[in-house]
């Protein structure tokens, strides 16, 4: 595990040069990436700040930040529970659907109820959902030691399937013949947070999860158990740990984690299941939970930060015409960046 | 007579299907003896989609826009050498920023360059070839692109015979087995992984290219839909052993090939047809299940290798 790795020899690494890492981090993105900005006709200074500052200085678009960071901060958690176990889950975007499908089905069965209430349900139910989608990967790969990015990643493209089936057969909108689902019922619809905006209590739900990751990660033996196994398994099972049954308690929260950003998106934004959800929010999981060094306060940071790209993604869009796609590709560059960072700090430590 | 054409065109289409998924395993087959699990797999064959797409239309031919939708796939098969090598990455974390990257570039590009039409564009794509035309039942399965000839009789006899039969075949097992020992002995390990690497970019990225250049003859979002992923699964399937990896992907071809077949057949059946979309992925994990215990991973696979 060398992520780990780096993350423990981090503190040997100058507290100046730690502290100039995000900001080497933004230059260099911004450096390899003026070039497509350029090519899109667009001066590459003035789409970062309509990328960077501008979501930032209004009322709507900061919380249109917050927003978009909320199935960010809930992909890039499950990644997180799984990959400090040493579970390689690339499957949350797959996950992330099935808490969709279990939402949205709920949201139209489910009324008369007090939204509180509703809450409560169409949270577990999204929890079971993820974790069952998870389930028979992470029982291959305990079970029989079949690779689980492998069988993870081929879960994705299956319920993508599937849930075109659903929305092309039983679902199909009949009056409109879109495929999306019925609209999910008024009280199943997370709460408005503030008036005339789109952030929902979803938002509050994926910070609550963040602190109650963190707290299980510092505070209690679980954490403990699930780092010593992401560590080295052999060590872990001579310290007296059942590797076996961690891996797969990590690996089914992580799902259930993941079926949470189904919730909120179907609950909080959408009000109906629609093929594309997620602009691979599950995968973009991954690249959060890296940077954030696999802590769940860290990787809570860094999904408020990507909630900023992707907002600022669609301003540059509206105002310079550069295709949105430009927040996706600076969002890859700025993990490979990163990735080189972690080992700029590494040699650092080395040469002390 | 019906049935003898049934099984041609089901043949023919098999080999079809299976051959940009094979062009692209026998590139991570290469990059995984070595001991590097590329999983930029799936963007570098979107990306060489892309490419090869672009460069056609703009350019007129269709072997130019090959030509660099496979250096675009050896350009990042060293972005990702640098990293995995160089670096010493984690190699799932830098594949998957490859595979982001990679995508990222190719919908920009294409947005760019497309965005305004309501049609989606499209290329008149390369022609089929028939050798033994006069025969029947074989002109059928014999029907087809140049490069699907090129994947199973010349990319993947030469692979396993270099993998096997040849001192770079040896050095490049030997390094995804034991850096360590290898580099003792003389092997540069640094060059091996990175010539692995590239070599293997430059066959995912062709993979894709059928895809849009021969198969589809357009680019659209959907073109790769996880066959990269596939192709990995297909890596472990075969043991790391070219023909073996070939016989997984015509198992893939084939199921995925009679979907099709079902579906044109216009059946009134009970279940949706994103049933047989799917279901080459399940057959796909089911081979890997069963596949999956022998499967003997190189040792070294995932591990960076760093000189003391």
């Amino acid at each position: 595990m060398p992520l780990l790795k780096f993350r423990l020899e981090k503190t040997g690494a100058p507290l100046w040069f730690r502290g100039l890492i995000p900001v080497i981090t933004l230059v260099l993105t911004f450096i390899l990436t003026s070039g497509l900005i350029i090519w899109g006709k667009a001066n590459p200074f003035e789409a970062y700040y309509y990328f960077l500052i501008d979501p930032l200085s209004g009322r709507v678009s900061f919380l249109e930040v917050l927003v978009k960071s909320t199935p960010l901060i809930l992909t890039g958690i499950a990644v997180t529970v799984a990959f400090v176990s040493g579970y390689f889950n690339i499957g949350a975007e797959g996950q992330l659907y099935a808490g969709a499908l279990a939402s949205a089905y709920l949201g139209t069965v489910l009324g008369g109820i007090s939204t509180p209430l509703a809450i409560l349900l169409m949270l577990i139910s999204s929890f079971a959902a993820g974790l069952l989608w998870a389930l028979l990967p992470a029982l291959l790969r305990v079970y029989l030691n079949v690779d689980e990015v492998v069988t993870t990643l081929l879960f994705n493209s299956i319920i993508i399937f599937m849930i075109s089936a659903i929305l092309n057969g039983p679902w199909r909108d009949p009056q409109s013949g879109w495929p999306q689902s019925p609209e999910i019922a008024e009280v199943t619809r997370l709460p408005q947070l503030v008036a005339r905006s789109r952030l929902h209590f979803g938002f509050v739900l994926a910070l609550t999860v963040v602190a109650v990751v963190w707290f299980i990660q510092t505070k209690t033996s679980f954490g403990l158990k699930f780092r010593a196994v992401g560590l080295g398994k052999e060590g872990a099972r001579f310290a007296g740990i059942n590797v076996e049954r961690t891996i797969l308690i990590a690996a089914l929260i992580s799902g259930g984690i993941a079926g949470i950003a189904g919730y909120v998106e179907v609950a909080g934004i959408q009000y109906h299941l629609i093929g594309e959800l997620s602009p691979g929010y599950g995968y973009t999981g991954i690249i959060i939970a890296t940077m954030g060094g696999l802590n769940a306060l860290g990787v809570g940071a860094a999904a408020l930060f990507f909630g900023l790209v992707e907002t600022g993604a669609q301003t540059v869009s509206r105002a310079l015409g550069v295709p949105v796609y430009l927040g996706e590709v600076t969002q890859a560059t700025m993990l490979l960046v990163i990735l080189g960072m972690f080992l700029l700090q590494r040699y650092r430590i080395r040469r002390m | 007579m019906a049935v003898a054409m049934l099984i041609a065109t089901l043949t023919a289409a098999t080999l079809r299907v299976a051959t940009p998924i094979l062009l692209a395993a026998i590139g991570e087959t290469f990059n995984e003896r070595a001991g590097v699990l590329n999983l930029g797999i799936e963007g570098i064959m979107f990306l060489g989609a892309f490419v090869g797409f672009y460069v056609a239309d703009i350019t007129g031919s269709l072997w130019m826009g090959l030509l660099m939708a496979i250096i675009s796939g050896v350009l990042l098969g060293i972005l990702m050498a640098y990293f995995t090598v160089s670096l010493g990455v984690n190699q799932h974390v830098s594949g998957l920023g490859i595979t982001l990257l990679a995508s990222g570039l190719a919908l920009y590009a294409f947005r760019l360059n497309y965005g305004g039409r309501s049609t989606p564009p499209s290329i008149p794509p390369f022609e089929q070839i028939t050798p033994l035309a006069k025969i029947p039942v074989f002109n059928t399965i014999l029907n087809q692109y140049l490069l699907t000839y090129v994947t199973f009789f010349i990319i993947v006899p030469v692979s396993w015979w270099v993998m096997y039969r040849t001192s770079l075949g040896m050095k490049i097992r030997a390094v995804g087995e034991n850096p360590e020992a290898a580099d003792a002995a003389g092997i540069n390990v640094f060059w091996i992984r990175y010539g692995v690497l590239t070599f293997g970019g430059g066959l995912m990225a062709m993979g894709g290219a059928f895809l849009s250049l021969a198969q589809l003859g357009a680019f659209t979002h959907g073109i790769i839909a996880g066959r990269g992923w596939v192709a990995i699964a297909l890596v472990i399937f075969g043991n790391w052993n070219p023909f073996k990896v070939m016989l997984g992907s015509l198992i893939f071809g084939g199921t995925y090939a009679l979907q099709l077949r079902l579906q044109a057949m216009g059946l009134q059946l009970p279940i949706p047809y994103e049933t047989f979309l799917a279901l080459p992925y399940i057959v796909t994990i089911i081979a890997l299940v069963i596949a999956g215990r022998q499967a003997s991973y190189p040792a070294a696979l995932l591990k960076p290798y760093q000189r003391e």
